[in-house]
Order: structure tokens, then C-alpha cells, then sequence
């Protein structure tokens, strides 16, 4: 059996090793990038990313400066039980490591009403769901305020269909990937509710750029929507180019036979992501 | 950096009105000297005391702003990781401090309209650095003092002193735009070699 102190021993785990070190599947995505991009500039952005994550692992340094908000995804395995508070529990191993990796504080206290720095980088944003068997697994996400806030979520018609989806997607990419630090990844939910399918599109960064959907209307979906985000021309740092996404990860779900929610969350080209098994 | 562009042009700061004047968007640009740091938090400062004072505080005057809130200092450099934050949430205030004196801005992503009036109007030049190479161009800041709002953290307004940081141009003087313009032009330079 696990406890939560287990939980937040991984979270603390994670957190340390997302901030300093690129995923080994968008290392090797940017070093292809940088092989295909016929832009000259374009070539010197994503040069000076590789450089970027050669230096951060190197030294133990952050990757980006924006260390971001804590996002936690606890799988937890249903012969488990937990007791105590885990936001607590979660809250504490967030703020110990920001302090000993000497990361970013980058939590206001209230969005409206109180934008003093809480100075621990919590409250981090917890999430829990069940899993078949025993254990966990621990997701974190570090999520900079450029690719949060260049997401978008809209509330679309059965009737606008795939051609719907990939329009929204498209729009949002012209309007907003530029802020999000491209290359990059374009995280999609379709399907949940209102309040779950930004969820989903943040799950979606979690994936492999090197895995492939079950579904072949996914990967084919995938495919179109690269194809054309990296036809805008907008390229690596949005200074033009070829790079434009590295990845498009699309995740669905079922949902009310009158709603077609979509949600893109963009993650940066420095996304930074961990998964932490534990145990049981 | 591992690739430099031949015809990288390297820069003093705080920036001359002929450098100013003489940069071109799109031009790589390597930055020595100082460079003030300024966020959301420090922008509605500093436009506050310029209003109430009339003119720009802490030495502002003639100097460049750096649109950035760096982790602690490690790996026994000034500060751990450095990077520039997204430019627009400035913009509300950058024509006003641009009036006053301010001239130039490194930061990243598209700027309003009336940004790039400001800087055709008093000769400024905003740059653009590679969001997500924050511990690279850590490793070119070569010191980092607080000047004033040390309660705000990370948000402070702080300077530093570059040495050989990689930029582009974004906006030059002339108001030509590299957002505004690199990803067309690059759709139709692309057409035309598919052609």
C-alpha cells in the first residue's frame, strides 16, 4: 500500500527533474525540426534551444525562467487508499522543491482580488482518478503562463463536425501559438464537459510525440492538423519558418449528445513534463 | 551560440539614437551593457511614478527594459535561468514610457499597433529573444542588482549587465514589424520554391 507521503515524495521528484531537463521525445523532435527547417533563422531558434537544454541539464538550471503553475494528475490504483489531506500533502513537496531547485515562485494569490506572489508556488492544481490495480502514477506539468495563456476552449455544435474542430484549432494556432514559445505542441480534448475537456487537452501533452493513437480517425486528424498549422509560415519563435508544431496530440472523450467542447492547451517548446510511477 | 549569423551585429548598451536608428528588423544582434528588467507589476509602478513625478525614475532615461523575471541565482552564475516574458501585456503602458525616454524593449511575441507608432515616433526598437532559452541566456548575464521594488520578487526591477545576448530586431524605428511580417513572407517564399 502507498501513502501520501509517497505521492508527494514523487510530485517533489517530478517537479525537480520537468524544470531542468528536456523530455527525451521533444530533444529528439527539435533536433529533427532543425534538420528539415529550410528558414535560416528558424534554424539559429531551434539551435539555440538544443543549446538551451544542453546547458540547463548540464548545469541543473530551469530550462525557461517561468518554472509555471504545479498541475498534478494522481492515477491512482484502486486497491489503494489514502489517508490525510493530499492537496496538503502535494502543496508541501511543490514548495520544498521550488525552494531546493531554486525555481520560479509564480503563484498570485488571487487572479482578482489579491496579486501578491503566495512566495511557495502553491496552491498547486491536483487532480485524482482510478486506475486497475495497486499504485500510482504521478503526472506533473509545469505550466508557464505564455502556452496557458495562449490556449482556448470553445463549446461547439455536433453539426460542426471534424471540419469544426480543425478550424477552431487552426484559428487558435494563427492567433495565439506565437506567445506559446513555438515550436509547439498542440495539446486538443474534444468531448467531456465544459470543465473537463481543458483537462484533457492538458493530458494530451503528457503523450509521447513518438507514440501513435489507436484510433487511425485520430493519427489521420493529427497528421491534417500539422500539416496545415506548419503551412502558417509563423515558425520557430514566430519568426517565420517551417517549425511551427512539432506534434499535434489529440485526446476524446464521450459527451452530451447536444455538445461538441474543444479545447486546445498549447505546451512550449520547452514543455515541461514528468511521470513518476509509484509502487505499491 | 552555436551558429551565429555572419553578419551578427553586436551592440552597446545602453543603445545609442544612431544604433537605434540604424538597426533593421529582422537583424541578429549581439547586446552588451545594461539592461533594466520590468513586468506587469513593475510597468504599473513605473507608469504611476511617471505620472506623478513627470519623469522617468531609477535612471531609466536613454536605457533598455527587459521584459523578464529570472529564477534565483545557481550554477554560480547572477541569476539561474533568464528569458524574455510576452511583450504584449506591456503594451498598455509602453507608449508612455517610450514618451519619457525609454529606448528600447527586449521581449517576446506581437506588439499592438500603437507600440509600433511609439517607436517610430521616439526612435525606439523593441527585440525579440528565444522564449524557452532561458538558462543559454542566463549564461550571458553577466551581473544583476535590484534598483527598486524588491518586495515584488521575481518582478523587481532589477539590472543587468548583458554580455553577447542573442536577439533579432522586431520592430525597428522605421515601425517595420518581423511578427507582423516573418510568417507570410515566409509562406510565399516557401510557395515559391515549391513552384
Amino acid at each position: 500500500m502507498i501513502s501520501s507521503a509517497d505521492i508527494a515524495s514523487a510530485t517533489g521528484e517530478a517537479v525537480t527533474e520537468a524544470a531542468v531537463t528536456l523530455r527525451s521525445d521533444v530533444h529528439a523532435a527539435l533536433e529533427r525540426a532543425l534538420s528539415n527547417e529550410r528558414s535560416d533563422r528558424g534554424r539559429r531558434v531551434l539551435d539555440q534551444l538544443l543549446e538551451n537544454a544542453r546547458i540547463a541539464s548540464g548545469d541543473r538550471v530551469p530550462l525557461c525562467q517561468d518554472t509555471g503553475t504545479v498541475w498534478v494528475w494522481i492515477e491512482l490504483g484502486e486497491q489503494e487508499c489514502l489517508c490525510g489531506d493530499l492537496q496538503v500533502a502535494v502543496d508541501a513537496a511543490v514548495e520544498t522543491a521550488y525552494r531546493d531547485a531554486r525555481l520560479r515562485m509564480s503563484v498570485a494569490r488571487d487572479a482578482l482580488l489579491d496579486r501578491t506572489n503566495t512566495g511557495t508556488n502553491t496552491p498547486a492544481f491536483v487532480e485524482v482518478t482510478f486506475r486497475p490495480g495497486s499504485g500510482a502514477t504521478v503526472h506533473v506539468m509545469l505550466k508557464g503562463g505564455g502556452s496557458d495563456n495562449s490556449s482556448a476552449l470553445a463549446m461547439l455544435e455536433p453539426s460542426d463536425g471534424m471540419a469544426g474542430v480543425e478550424r477552431f484549432v487552426l484559428d487558435t494556432v494563427q492567433a495565439k501559438a506565437t506567445g506559446a514559445c513555438p515550436p509547439v505542441i498542440v495539446g486538443i480534448g474534444i468531448g467531456g464537459s465544459f470543465d473537463k475537456v481543458a483537462g484533457l487537452a492538458k493530458k494530451a501533452l503528457l503523450e509521447s510525440l513518438d507514440s501513435t493513437p489507436s484510433d487511425p480517425a485520430v493519427v489521420s486528424l493529427e497528421n491534417r492538423l500539422l500539416t496545415v498549422i506548419n503551412a502558417t509560415g509563423i515558425g520557430p519563435a514566430g519568426l517565420g519558418g517551417d517549425t511551427t508544431a512539432l506534434a499535434v496530440k489529440v485526446k476524446t472523450a464521450p459527451c452530451h449528445i447536444a455538445a461538441l467542447p474543444v479545447a486546445v492547451n498549447m505546451g512550449c517548446s520547452a514543455v515541461r513534463t514528468a511521470s513518476v510511477e509509484v509502487r505499491g | 551560440m552555436a551558429r551565429m549569423s555572419s553578419d551578427t551585429k553586436r551592440v552597446t548598451l545602453p543603445l545609442s539614437s544612431h544604433d537605434a536608428a540604424s538597426l533593421r528588423v529582422g537583424d541578429e544582434v549581439l547586446l552588451s551593457g545594461p539592461v533594466f528588467t520590468a513586468r506587469d507589476a513593475t510597468h504599473a509602478r513605473l507608469v504611476a511614478e511617471l505620472e506623478a513625478c513627470g519623469e522617468l525614475p531609477y535612471g531609466l532615461d536613454g536605457q533598455v527594459l527587459f521584459y523578464a523575471g529570472p529564477t534565483p541565482p545557481a550554477a554560480g552564475r547572477p541569476v539561474g535561468s533568464v528569458g524574455p516574458t510576452t511583450a504584449k501585456r506591456m503594451d498598455s503602458f509602453t507608449p508612455a514610457l517610450l514618451q519619457a525616454g525609454v529606448r528600447g524593449m527586449i521581449g517576446k511575441g506581437v506588439r499592438s499597433p500603437a507600440v509600433r507608432e511609439a517607436c517610430v515616433q521616439f526612435g525606439a526598437v523593441y527585440f525579440a529573444a528565444v522564449g524557452g532559452s532561458a538558462a543559454l541566456l542566463a549564461t550571458r548575464v553577466i551581473s544583476s542588482e535590484t534598483v527598486a521594488y524588491a518586495e515584488l520578487g521575481t518582478e523587481s526591477l532589477t539590472r543587468m549587465e548583458l554580455k553577447d545576448f542573442p536577439v533579432f530586431v522586431a520592430i525597428d524605428a522605421t515601425g517595420a514589424d518581423l511578427y507582423a511580417s516573418a510568417a507570410n513572407e515566409w509562406r510565399v517564399r516557401s510557395a515559391e520554391e515549391n513552384s
